[in-house]
């Protein structure tokens, strides 16, 4: 098994849901939940791939899925921001709707083969020994992929707004008191995180996965890109990490599967998602004030370690996630 | 910088917080502003921090009419305003906070800020660590922060609102002499307190409210006699009869000790009787809901221990202290107490106490019908709790209590109502106090304190004093409020 | 979530509706197909015969079910998304209790057994929802999804595994129970009234319950004021839980009728669930949490998933298209009651 090959490979798989993540934590960050993730990472793998075909450019596609991811978060920041509809039930209905459109719209372009990104390696840097075939070999989106890893870090902690931005989804109140305009950057940020989605999507149809069909195979990556963003603890390098685990989770198991032909595709393809709760269940454990009391309980030392252990995994959303900010 | 605010109105609804304030501040002086919770202070300060904008009015700045959109542009303008509880973000770092919203270009340059930061403290003799998070800070440090914060962005008003209510001595102690710091550089500084001892010693200038209107401007020095008057705007009343003896002890505080994470309230013993009424006075902030929570079994101590009825309920559940007889009033009414969304029926219902498996809806409306009899409120049983006013859902509130209570905590119980349901609702609850109930009562009436309490605890950062009725007189109770007699 | 209630007028409500047809019709043109043309294939898919209305009173019953559960937890304020899982497992224990006895005892003891045990099934798993909500702080929705996926996985693996068909072991699911295991239809008219029964039994409890109990009158405080009712002494976490365990229990009861129900496939499969529970929150959002409502909106909508099928076989359009449907209907009813009180409280106060 080439090392090198493997991760090359878990590089090249992880575009989708690495922008899809990273656009949501920009989106959570600004205090608001975009649920319907999971059905704009379908619709708008369909479109991009549609409007690929039709117009025979890739980049079109790529500026479509952006588009469409960006009109869903639209809907969610319109309908919770302004009209004050609570949020999870907009994310809900949008997932469930975008992916039936996806269904519908895409039923005539299933099975189709269309235009892909196509891989280009970078010359000279290609030949790098152990990083050149890895990072250098691949193709535009996962290039991109990788820069806005590094963007969108830097923007949050390099850059003024960037700092804005984590103000304003931790203490809206204290933000509007240092300049910031709440609702406004809000659905900035929803917006940037949905095209971010967008982008994600339309990466599986034109590279990962091309083309279209029903059931697409990447139902329930949405749902888990959520639970990245969450375990990532809103940060972009650890939400980064968080993808790539995932991925090479999957990258695993098909290995596997290859080795164990008799155990069911499925199971190995719903593995990460007990795992995700578990995770989950662990990053949260230490808020629970029960917990607390069972700690007390126990030996000092044991006490000691375990809360340093809980405190290391601890992820705490920003503040405001979700609420509304009234300036009174 | 010269501020001057000329014929201030706001009004929340029906609430005048501000009623035609005029006052100036000249440039290069300490000036404090004095007055009772409600008086409208604050309201008057996040008016000039921009917050808030006038119904009426307006702000001069060196003679010049300003405008302010919000409270960044206030910054901008000069006037910087340092909150109670800092408008800070506790999860990102000194350095981060001290950054965010400068109006500084695109990339941070957290190197050059570090060094400007350290400088501005060292200015003050304060020790700020940059990359320390802002919620391992204590109050007083994160106070130091947003301070030069502000200065860093070039403010000459600073606005301080109550900021020694949790910091330590000597943290109180660097901010003084910071404060004069500031005078001697021309700048101008506005102290909002209820401290009348700090306010004395500290300022140059004092002006005073209550009730939304300037009571009084004067120059110190000047007599307690004079600010308490000023503060509480009624002549001298007397404490009620020393009563007679009580029954027997329904609630023993044991050296409690309990804190939040603004002030702790430290070993306090208390023994409370049977038909006896307790008012704890105190500006708010001082402690005093911490108490009553330890008394409603809502918070516990860290030490100490609680008896009811001579049952000891130190560490027990909230449940439990409902069993055993206690019932608990929060201040919020529609927040806290009543259920909005839901009617009278409905309430009667919910607290049903010995439910069966069916609600009884007959039962339910017959008795809040009865209730609404009863506590002379307005309004019907299928009445949505929302809709009654304040005074309504006050007695609404009581009346949903059962009736036989061994102790009755209530946080503010007339709080917003107009002299007649004040009046009202302390029949009913003398009534209980006949039939031998204990009430302990927060309040920041003092004729109420006054009028209704065998004993008054006074509150002043934590620590409390116990004043016999009997033995105190307006004038006493305001000055310990402000704080006399607590060193 | 508090304020579900809020009162529409009917004509909002009727902007709503019609916008969401608007645009279904316009997404069928984009596809060149007539919107009337597909309405009246969606009408005779739903209503053309009497087998095809049999189809859609067994699609009705689980999402009846469901609804009602999820009443119980809205009213908590609480979004219970682990439904599916708890369908599947519902259907899972079901089916295992039928395995294991189905040769020992009467038929109809097998049944009602089984009803039992679907019930507990979905309860359990309900409660674990809760529980992981209220003890463990895991988000209620990430929870329930976990939740999902887990018993969807624990499906395929006894679907490929211990209960696999004999020789065969596919993903068409276990062994089908013969007909004497499925629940009794009058004859011509494929579904069994006591299916249908027992789901608008299902839903008048609820109903009632929500109303006339104590629970369902704290569950309501809760939802309201979890703060008020915690200080009015209502012991707030356990009756949450018990919400949970008890929209668990109904739609447990949903994967047994699933498994025994005349028109079912009579035997235990992956996704066994088929996004019924899913609908149920959208019908029971439709609804404005009102059990009356649920009732029709949850036929309603039963209709236009089945006559949606008819699109895929007569016209090449996927019959996902139901869902544009659904999906566009709450989404309309959402935007018109934001609408509607922002509106409102520009002018009023």
């Amino acid at each position: 098994m080439d090392f090198s090959i493997l991760i090359a490979s878990v590089l090249a798989a992880s575009p989708p849901i690495l922008f899809a993540v990273l656009g949501e934590t920009i989106t959570e960050k600004a205090g608001v939940i975009n649920l319907s993730l999971d059905g704009s990472m379908l619709l708008t793998a369909m479109v991009g791939f549609i409007v690929a075909l039709h117009t025979e450019s890739v980049i079109l596609g790529f500026c479509a899925s952006m588009g469409v991811g960006a009109l869903i978060a639209f809907i969610i920041a319109f309908v919770s921001l302004t009209l004050h509809q609570p949020q999870v039930a907009t994310g809900f209905v949008l997932t469930l709707l975008s992916r039936d459109l996806a269904y519908v719209i895409g039923n005539p372009y299933a099975h189709i083969p269309g235009p892909q990104v196509s891989h280009t390696p970078i010359p000279g840097l290609v030949g790098l020994p152990v990083a050149g075939p890895i990072l250098f070999d691949q193709n535009p989106i996962v290039y991109l992929s990788l820069v806005t890893i590094f963007l969108v870090w830097a923007y949050m902690f390099r850059t003024r707004p960037g700092l804005n931005l984590q103000g304003l989804g931790e203490r809206p109140t204290a933000a509007f008191a240092r300049g910031v305009n709440v609702t406004v950057m809000r659905y900035v940020y929803t917006l940037i995180g949905g095209a971010l989605v967008g982008l994600g999507g339309a990466s599986f149809s034109l590279m990962v996965k091309p083309g279209w069909a029903r059931p697409y195979g990447i139902e329930g990556t949405g749902w888990i890109a959520l639970a990245i963003v969450i375990f990532g603890g809103w940060q972009p390098l650890r939400v980064a990490l968080g993808a790539y685990f995932f991925i090479a989770l999957q990258t695993a198991a098909n290995l596997l599967q290859s080795g164990m032909p008799n155990i069911p595709t499925q199971l190995f393809s719903t593995l990460p998602f007990p795992l995700m709760i578990l995770t989950l269940l662990l990053v949260t454990l230490g808020n629970a004030e029960w917990m607390n009391r069972v700690l007390n309980h126990l030996p000092k030392g044991m006490q000691r370690f375990l809360i340093r252990t809980l405190k290391t995994l601890q992820t705490v959303p920003p503040a405001s996630l979700g609420t509304l900010f009234r300036k009174e | 910088m010269k501020v001057e605010l000329r014929d201030i109105h706001k009004y929340f609804g029906s609430i005048r917080a501000n009623d035609g304030v005029t006052l100036s501040i000249e440039p290069g002086t300490l000036h404090g502003l004095l007055g009772e919770n409600g008086a409208g202070k604050s309201t008057l300060m996040k008016v000039l921090s921009g917050f808030l904008s006038p119904d009426r009015g307006e702000i001069l700045l060196d003679g010049k009419p300003v405008r302010f959109h919000s409270p960044a542009q206030s910054v901008v303008l000069g006037v910087g305003m340092l909150h109670q509880d800092p408008l800070d973000f506790p999860s990102l770092r000194v350095i981060d906070n001290f950054l965010l919203g400068s109006p500084e270009g695109g990339l941070l340059d957290r190197h050059r800020n570090r060094s400007r930061l350290t400088e501005l403290a060292s200015q003050f003799d304060f020790k700020l660590d940059p990359d320390a998070f802002v919620s391992d800070l204590s109050i007083g440090e994160r106070q130091q922060l947003e301070m030069i914060r502000l200065l860093g962005l070039g403010v000459s008003v600073l606005i301080l609102d109550e900021p020694t209510t949790a910091i330590s001595a000597q943290q109180r102690e660097k901010l003084f002499e910071a404060l004069h710091q500031l005078i001697g550089q021309g700048k101008t500084v506005i102290f909002v307190s209820h401290k009348l001892e700090e306010v004395k010693g500290l300022c140059s200038n004092v002006t005073v409210m209550a009730h939304g209107k300037v009571t009084g401007k004067t120059i110190m020095p000047c007599p307690t006699e004079a600010l308490v008057q000023m503060m509480f705007g009624r002549p001298l009343t007397a404490g009620r009869q020393c009563a007679v003896a009580f029954g027997k002890p329904l609630l023993e505080l044991e050296n409690i000790t309990v804190s939040d994470w603004r002030l702790g309230v430290k070993s306090l013993s208390l023994e409370v009787r049977s038909g006896e009424v307790i008012g704890f006075a105190g500006l708010e902030g001082s402690g005093q809901p911490l108490v009553l929570k330890v008394c409603a079994g809502l918070l516990r101590p860290s030490a100490g221990r609680i008896r009811i009825a001579a049952q000891d309920m130190t560490g027990k559940p909230y449940r439990h202290f409902l069993e055993t007889g206690v019932a608990y009033m929060p201040t919020g009414r529609l927040e806290e107490g009543l259920i909005a969304g839901m009617t009278l029926t409905e309430h009667a219902a919910l607290v049903d106490h010995h439910p069966s498996l069916f609600v009884d809806w007959t039962l339910a409306m017959r008795t809040a019908a009865h209730r609404i009899e009863t506590y002379n409120i307005k309004g019907e049983p299928d009445t949505l709790v929302e809709e009654l006013s304040g005074g309504n859902q006050q007695r609404a509130l009581l009346a949903l209590l059962p009736s036989q209570r061994k102790l009755l905590l209530m946080e503010h119980p007339t709080r917003g109502l107009d002299v007649e349901s004040a009046e009202y609702i302390w029949r009913l609850l003398l009534n209980r106090v006949q039939q031998g109930t204990a009430i302990l009562f927060i309040s920041s009436d003092l004729d109420e304190l006054l009028d209704r309490s065998d004993r008054i605890l006074v509150f002043f950062g934590g620590k409390v004093r116990i004043l016999e009725t009997c033995e105190t007189n307006m004038l006493q109770l305001g000055e310990s409020i402000g704080g006399r007699g607590f060193e | 979530m508090n304020n579900w209630a809020i009162q529409a007028r009917p004509l909002p409500r009727i902007i709503a509706i019609l916008s969401a047809l608007v645009f279904s019709a316009f997404i069928l043109l984009i596809l060149g197909t007539s919107p009337l043309d597909a309405v009246a294939l969606i009408l005779s898919g739903a209503f053309g015969s009497s087998t095809k209305l049999a189809y859609v009173m067994t699609a009705w019953v689980p999402v009846l079910f469901c609804s009602a559960g999820l009443l119980v937890t809205f009213a908590a304020g609480l979004w219970n998304i682990g439904i599916e899982g708890q369908i599947i497992m519902g259907a899972l224990f079901a089916t295992g209790l039928m395995q294991t006895l189905q040769d020992s005892l009467q038929p109809g003891a097998v049944l009602i057994l089984a009803a039992f045990a679907g019930l507990m099934g979905g309860a359990c798993w309900g409660m674990l929802a809760g529980a992981l909500r209220l003890y463990g702080n895991v988000n209620e929705i990430f929870g329930g999804l976990g939740l999902n996926f887990i018993a969807g996985s624990l499906t395929v693996y006894l679907v490929l595994g211990p209960w696999k068909r004999p020789g065969i072991g596919s993903t068409s699911g276990t062994q089908p129970f013969p007909s004497s295991l499925w629940l009794p239809a009058f004859k011509g008219f494929q579904v069994s009234p006591i299916e249908v029964l027992l789901g608008l039994m299902a839903m008048v409890f609820v109903g009632w319950a929500l109303r006339g109990t104590h629970f369902g009158l704290q569950l309501k405080a809760i939802g309201k004021n979890l703060r008020a009712a915690f200080l009015k002494g209502i012991p707030v976490y356990q009756r949450m839980f018990l919400a949970f365990g008890l929209c668990g229990a109904l739609a447990g009861l949903a994967g047994w009728v699933l498994v025994v129900g005349t028109s079912a496939r009579h035997n235990l499969f992956p996704l066994i669930s088929s996004g019924y529970g899913f609908l149920a929150i959208l019908v029971v959002l439709l609804a404005n949490l009102s059990a009356l409502w649920s009732v029709p909106i949850s036929f309603f909508f039963a209709a236009i998933s089945m006559g949606s099928l008819q699109l895929a076989l007569q016209r090449q359009l996927d019959s996902s298209l139901g869902g544009v449907i659904q999906g566009m209907l709450v989404l309309s009813i959402l935007v018109t009651k934001g609408l509607q009180s922002r509106l409102l409280s520009g002018h009023g106060k």
